[in-house]
């Protein structure tokens, strides 16, 4: 190159920006999970870390991916004991997987296991990994109790005097009434409401029904166990502790089997029993996702492709709103920012926390009134086809291990529409603390 | 002043035993604390078919902030369009759900057959109002109607009336009829009735509306609707009159009492209180029209709201009653507000969209023994609302009385004990009332919202069987 005499160096090249990265396709390769056991049954003596290793062990070795360094792995437990705080890098060092991959523990209630979907398909999106793994667990029959309140705080001033007689007087001064135990309840803690009774007070003011109640809970039970009997589940689940299916599920769950039952919440003129509301229980899931170019290299299946997501919050401290209605928010924003509606859908996953939670939200979407003040639009959402609801059942039939919701969905989502060859599934799931988390999936 | 039997019947021990030996249960009434949501909890709204009011209804309960609850249809679809979204109501999905409030929009019944819809509202939510709960149907002055639609709403009455005294828990039913036209007049009636400065109105009929001069939409601050208001309220030393010039106050009017020079310290001591002033004057002197109108318009520059409070009682069998027993009553209690309300007329002192309240009493609707000359001074006050009506709409103001039935006073502290027992419990709520109520439906009146309220006379008697 001829510089001129003045110049005695080379101009530098411009040093280039990192191009501005575009989201990648989020491909989603399988999932894997353990039966889900009501509480205190099947699964009493197993711990969380237990179940999630059972449910890790299985994908691992349905993808043969031993000894492979992953992106990263995200799971969580909604129940969890406080010496468990890094939970999932534990069960991923007990895993056949590589050492070398890292874990995260990460909790949003029963939204869990679908947020650490999010943030996988998000890390994998942008480029910061090519594969990874969410899951979510819990158990409520292994739940942390804690000592109260009071006698954990004297217990502290015991643990911080310096001398053997301040700590003898430290001791002297729990009382017998500073005895007793914490243990954790299902209870919101800023109106001390239930979930259940919170849900009482939001179905009621959605006029819900016990028939229609009782009507979507019969129809879950019949299609987790028609998905059985056709062996949807034999690639989505590994037996654990002699359990080979959900056992809440009742095939022979009838119309009037379901009348006779008492209401649980509510009070005596409620509309929720124990058949629409899930039961406690215990149980895991995981759910293998990658880039597309990961997949190819690896030689894996690609079922569908995650394609957005939304998380909402709700204000129902006073009032304002159901504590569970945040999905109803969420997927508006959701659909109107991929450009679709309901007929765009041929799977709708509503997570059924509640017979009574799914068909409130449901009738939000169809309500003029709704549809004008809360979301603003003129013409409602409208209605979704029921025949395209929770097909291979739901949590009512299946069971709901709060944290491992998220990625059963996920994953038979995804074989549905892997089955079905095209099409777009929408995932909406309600959580303790008004939030909704919700997701668009598309067939490869 | 106190009724002991009430506390007594809501101690621990008096729930045990009245209902044992069978005695009375009067509730403890829920009353207005500044500041409170005019209604406080869930309130159902229904309307019967054609009605014209659900919108107007809608939009107070909206502005009130209100929990608002109805079966699904045209009428929730609609409150849309006023950023509201009713809760659904069904019986089959109400469960325990209670209710503050149950209100009906009856305009739409044209037809004695369509009166089935105060039924099908009301019968399968009876027993789901809350204590110191609140029915409300509003309807259409029969008198402006004629047929089926005249004798419907004429009907209703017998319906809010039986249903006080059904109701129990110190709930109150009451009928509200809404000229056509009159239907952005509602709030300030609507909120009255909702809430629970109407503890102690119940089976009362108010027409809103009804001989009342053109009324413009007014905008409200409701925790203070009298502000920049003059007001003056006769008898303000004490006892009702007290409660009314402090009601008013609290609303934001400047007060101006008026008493009698021997009460002229109690009477200071009130104005003080509440940032007023205070006039001395004998109402019954034959100068004090003039010198109050003068005085009012001087210091002032004219009057708001005129409460004809003071009041007399010399009761006397009409057989023992000497000549100045019965004119000293007639003179305080009639003739006193007819020439006031006469001079504050003539001299231009009532302001504009100004407000006369009579004080008159059940005893001048039902008459009572030993009262001939109170009764009638009483029944003259309603005389004068009806007399003074059309020239007062023609200002653009309105003139209205309430009827107060038992209200513990120092008055009726001097009753004999059994007869002032009779007096308290013989009613739908089973208890006097307080100053307060009489001072609230008062301030009601003189609301800047309530100019279409016009020509109304409100007993405030907790529906008492005296004189219904």
């Amino acid at each position: 190159m001829h510089l001129p005499s003045y110049r005695r160096y080379e101009i530098a090249p411009e040093p280039r920006m990192p191009e501005a990265k575009t989201a990648r396709r989020v491909a989603i390769v399988g999932g894997n999970r353990i039966p889900f056991a009501r509480s205190n049954g099947a699964y009493a003596t197993a711990s969380n870390s237990d179940m999630l290793a059972a449910a890790l062990d299985g994908l691992v070795e349905r993808f043969d991916l031993q000894g492979e360094k992953l992106g990263e792995v995200a799971a969580g437990a909604v129940l969890k004991h406080a010496r468990d705080f890094s939970m999932t890098r534990e069960v991923v060092l007990g895993s056949k997987l590589d050492r070398g991959t890292p874990a995260v523990d990460i909790t949003q209630a029963c939204g869990t296991g679908l947020q650490a979907t999010i943030y996988i398909a998000n890390k994998i999106a942008l480029g910061q990994i090519e594969s990874g793994i969410a899951g979510g667990v819990d158990t409520t029959s292994d739940a942390p109790i804690a000592i109260s309140e009071k006698l954990r705080k004297k217990l502290m001033l015991v643990n911080q005097a310096k001398t053997g007689a301040d700590r003898v007087k430290a001791l002297l001064k729990i009382r017998p009434g500073d005895i007793g135990l914490d243990v954790p309840a299902n209870r919101e803690a800023r109106t001390g409401l239930s979930m259940g009774e919170h849900q009482a007070i939001t179905g009621k003011e959605w006029g819900i029904t016990r028939e229609a109640q009782d009507e979507l809970t019969v129809a879950s039970h019949q299609h987790l166990a028609a998905a059985y009997e056709r062996g949807f589940f034999d690639d989505l689940i590994t037996p654990f502790q002699g359990l080979e299916r959900d056992n809440n599920l009742r095939p022979d769950s009838s119309l009037e089997k379901l009348a006779k039952l008492k209401p649980v919440f509510g009070g005596p003129d409620g509309t929720m029993t124990a058949a629409n509301s899930t039961p406690l229980s215990d149980g895991a899931s995981t759910v293998l996702l990658a880039s597309e170019e990961y997949a190819k290299e690896h030689g894996l299946p690609i079922l569908a492709y995650f394609v957005d997501a939304q998380t909402e919050g709700v204000s129902y401290v006073k009032g304002e709103e159901g504590l569970l209605m945040a999905p109803a928010y969420a997927v508006p924003k959701l659909l109107d920012r991929n450009g679709l509606t309901f007929a765009d859908f041929d799977f709708f996953e509503i997570h059924e926390a509640f017979a009574s939670q799914v068909l409130s939200t449901l009738k939000a979407w169809e309500d003029p009134t709704f549809n004008k003040v809360k979301l603003g639009r003129d013409t409602p959402l409208g209605a979704i086809d029921r025949s395209k609801l929770n097909v291979n059942g739901g949590s009512l039939a299946a069971a709901h291990p709060f944290a491992a919701t998220g990625g059963r969905i996920v994953a038979s989502l995804a074989k549905e529409l892997s089955e079905k060859g095209s099409g777009r599934g929408l995932i909406s799931i309600c959580a303790a603390g008004g939030i909704g988390v919700t997701a668009i999936v598309e067939a490869a | 002043m106190s009724d002991t039997y009430l506390k007594f019947a809501n101690s621990f021990v008096g729930k045990q035993l009245a209902p044992r030996l069978g005695l009375p249960q009067p509730p403890v009434l829920k009353r207005y604390v500044p500041g409170q949501k005019a209604v406080d909890g869930a309130v159902l709204v229904g309307q019967a078919e054609g009605g014209r009011l659900a919108t107007a209804i809608a939009g107070v309960l909206k502005s009130a902030d209100a929990d608002v609850w109805t079966a699904e249809g045209p009428l929730r679809d609609a409150a849309g369009a006023l950023d509201l979204t009713p809760k659904i109501y069904a019986p089959e999905t109400a469960g325990d759900q209670r209710f503050q409030a149950l209100v009906l929009d009856a305009t739409g019944i044209a037809h004695p057959d369509e009166l089935q819809a105060l039924h099908a509202f009301f019968q399968p939510v009876a027993r789901k109002l809350r204590p110191s709960g609140r029915l409300l149907v509003l309807g259409t002055p029969p008198e402006s109607l004629t047929a089926g639609g005249r004798v419907s709403q004429r009907a209703l009455e017998g319906f809010t009336r039986s249903a006080g005294k059904e109701l129990g828990k110190g709930a109150t039913s009451n009928l509200i009829y809404v000229a056509e036209g009159a239907e952005d007049q509602i709030e300030s009636t609507l909120r009255f009735f909702l809430s629970p400065k109407s503890a102690f109105v119940s089976g009362q009929v108010v027409r809103i509306g009804v001989g009342a001069g053109k009324t413009a939409k007014v905008e409200i601050d409701w925790e203070k609707p009298l502000a920049g208001k003059v007001a003056l309220v006769t008898g303000a030393s004490r006892g009702i009159g007290e409660a009314i010039a402090e009601t008013l106050a609290r609303d934001g009017a400047h007060v101006v009492g008026l008493d009698i020079e021997p009460l002229a310290a109690d009477l200071k001591t009130v104005t003080d209180r509440i940032g007023g002033s205070a006039i001395t004057l004998d109402v019954t002197a034959d100068d004090a029209p003039e010198q109050l109108a003068k005085q009012l318009k001087a210091d002032h520059g004219g009057v708001d709201i005129v409460v004809h409070n003071a009041g007399i009682t010399r009761d006397k069998r009409l057989a023992n009653m000497k000549p100045e027993t019965w004119d000293q009553v007639i003179a305080v209690n009639l003739i006193a507000p007819d020439k006031i309300t006469l001079a504050l007329l003539k001299g231009k002192v009532l302001n504009r969209g100004g407000r006369i309240v009579g004080v008159a009493s059940i005893a001048g609707i039902a008459g009572n023994n030993g009262q001939t000359n109170y009764a009638t001074s009483k029944a003259g006050v309603i005389g004068l609302v009806d007399a003074f009506s059309a020239d007062i709409a023609a200002a653009g103001g309105t003139i209205n009385a309430v009827a107060p039935g038992f209200i513990e006073t120092q008055m009726t502290a001097a009753i004999p004990l059994g007869i002032r027992e009779a007096g308290r419990r013989l009613s739908s709520l089973g208890q006097g009332g307080l100053p307060i109520d009489v001072a609230e439906t008062i301030a009601w009146y003189a609301s800047a919202g309530s100019g279409a309220v016009q020509g109304n006379v409100v007993r405030v008697c907790g529906q008492s069987l005296i004189g219904a």
